[in-house]
């Protein structure tokens, strides 16, 4: 059974339809790049799958769990939202890192708050009863967390005092920190500087070899090509092509992504 | 009167101009919190009646805010409530004008407090979206992201704003000596009509330098310790 399931998201702004009928599935330890040109609706189908917007139409189901169904007013409340936010992280173009709090701190801090509430209803987190025995787990496996994304020497540096790439690198491993079954990607590279973008592909390549699944919106196509199981290209809010990146980007079937790609390569 | 009991009795003024001043940063700084909620709720209603009370107290000077409080429940229901609580507390303690610095505590904490709402509900907006997006994505609830995101950055973009009002608040109330408060411009006034003395008047200026001086130090450090940071 595949890990996720998008069956027929729908989504308008208004009169706008800009999503328009996304269907997909994703087996755990898969990684799917989705391609298409700007204004076809790849940060909104991210955000419809981190339940920051709320599609029309659709389903989306993890591990065989129905997270969403617009058609069924209960896993619409704003407490199940909640919850199925945890599914998914989301790592954004603008990193959004919280200025006020160390790299470190960026880190622990939704795990923390998450040990305290539930210490606090039912007794324990993760088979810890005492919350600083929590805190103390917690910060070890951010320690873990930060060597991973090749940062520990940043531990306790403002996200202010770092580049671009070593911000996003954090932003990387507090989505981890939440232990997502799917971590998603919004051009993680865009906003940074060319030399930059090399040390974040590559934690996302480690992160490939290490099983996570992953869904990554991206511009980069040679990365796209050799990372990815699965790449999709999207089109005016519709799936247009989907299949092996040999495929879709190598050797394109439709002639809308053949456009696309041929104008990619002009530059 | 020699130099020394002048000051003396200046001081005694501007114990006045420091009570007003403290009572309304006291109680306008948190007032100005839920104002500022109003004026962002998502009931139109309740966002316009706010903006509309926001917009009556800016746009009148502070000083017939003080008038109307004061003689309001006289002139409207007959009944001279700041008078009355002067002659109480003046009967049975011997304290004067308790009742006119109450009506002038209450024009300026609602005054103020609605100038305070207007530099927090700039603050909290000024604050981009991906920060609650961030929030919201790692499963933290609304009141989460408020107290533990939000909130500490909107304090370091809010200081030098509300610097500026604490500054001008201790200056603003010279205004309470419309109703004859014995604040401390009030004191030097009075010396002036009875010993022929302008001198105190302009020596007034002398306490209010020293204060904002004390001022400019503490809210310049606050400032400085929450610019760890850069949002
Ligand atoms: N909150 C919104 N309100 C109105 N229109 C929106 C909103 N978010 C996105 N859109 C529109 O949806 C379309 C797709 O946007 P987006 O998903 O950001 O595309 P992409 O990420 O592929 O560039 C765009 O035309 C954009 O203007
Ligand atoms: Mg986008």
């Amino acid at each position: 059974m595949a890990l996720l399931t998008v069956e027929n998201i729908k989504k308008s702004f208004g009169k706008t339809e800009v999503l328009k009928g996304i269907t997909f599935s994703l087996e755990k330890g898969e990684v799917l790049s989705i391609i298409g040109s700007s204004g076809s609706g790849k940060t909104t189908l991210l955000r419809c799958l981190n339940f920051l917007e709320t599609p029309q139409m659709g389903c989306i189901t993890v591990n065989g769990e129905t997270l969403f169904d617009a058609a069924d007013s209960r896993t619409l409340s704003e407490a199940a939202i909640r919850l199925n936010r945890l599914h998914f992280g989301l790592v954004f173009q603008q990193f959004n890192l919280f200025p006020q709090y160390t790299v470190k701190q960026n880190i622990t801090l939704a795990e923390e708050l998450l040990a305290k509430e539930h210490i606090k209803k039912t007794g324990s987190y993760c088979g810890h009863t005492d919350y600083h025995e929590a805190v103390a787990a917690i910060d070890k496996k951010a320690d873990g967390l930060l060597e991973e994304v090749g940062l520990s020497d940043k531990r306790d540096n403002y996200p202010c005092q770092l580049s671009g790439g070593q911000q996003q690198r954090v932003a990387i491993a507090r989505a981890l920190a939440m232990e997502p079954d799917i971590l998603c990607f919004d051009e993680p590279t865009s906003a940074l500087d060319p030399e930059l973008t090399g040390e974040v592909l590559r934690v996302i390549r480690e992160l490939k070899k290490a099983g996570r699944t992953m869904i990554i919106v991206t511009h980069e196509m040679e990365f796209a090509r050799d990372v990815s199981d699965t790449v999709m290209f999207m089109d005016g809010g519709v799936v247009a092509e989907m299949g092996p990146p040999e495929q879709v980007i190598g050797n394109p079937q439709n002639s809308r992504t053949k456009e696309f790609l041929s104008r990619f390569n002009e530059r | 009167m020699s130099f020394w009991e002048v000051t003396v009795f200046l001081f005694d003024g501007f114990l006045i101009s420091l009570l007003i001043f403290g009572v309304t940063l006291l109680c306008g700084a948190p007032l100005g919190l839920p104002i500022a909620f109003c004026s962002m709720s998502k009931y139109k209603v309740v966002r316009n009646t706010s903006k509309v009370i926001v917009w009556i107290v800016r746009g009148v000077p502070l000083m017939l805010q003080i008038f109307i409080i004061y003689y309001v429940p006289g002139l409207l229901f007959q009944f001279p409530l700041f008078s009355k609580v002067d002659q109480f507390f003046f009967l049975n303690w011997g304290i004067s004008d308790a009742g006119r610095i109450m009506a002038v505590l209450i024009a300026f904490t609602l005054n103020y407090a609605c100038y305070f709402s207007e530099i927090y509900r700039g603050g909290i907006e000024s604050i981009p979206k991906g920060q609650y997006e961030a929030g919201y994505v790692l499963g933290l609830t609304k009141s989460q992201i408020f107290r533990k995101i939000i909130l500490k950055q909107v304090i370091q973009r809010i200081v030098p704003p509300m610097s500026n009002e604490i500054i001008t608040l201790i200056k603003d109330t010279a205004l309470a000596n419309c109703i004859i408060v014995c604040e401390i411009i009030k004191q030097a006034k009075e010396l002036a009509a009875t010993k022929a003395m302008v001198w105190p008047l302009f020596y007034t200026g002398v306490f209010y330098l020293i204060f904002v001086g004390l001022l400019t130090i503490v809210l310049g450090r606050l400032e400085k310790k929450l610019s760890y940071f850069r949002s």
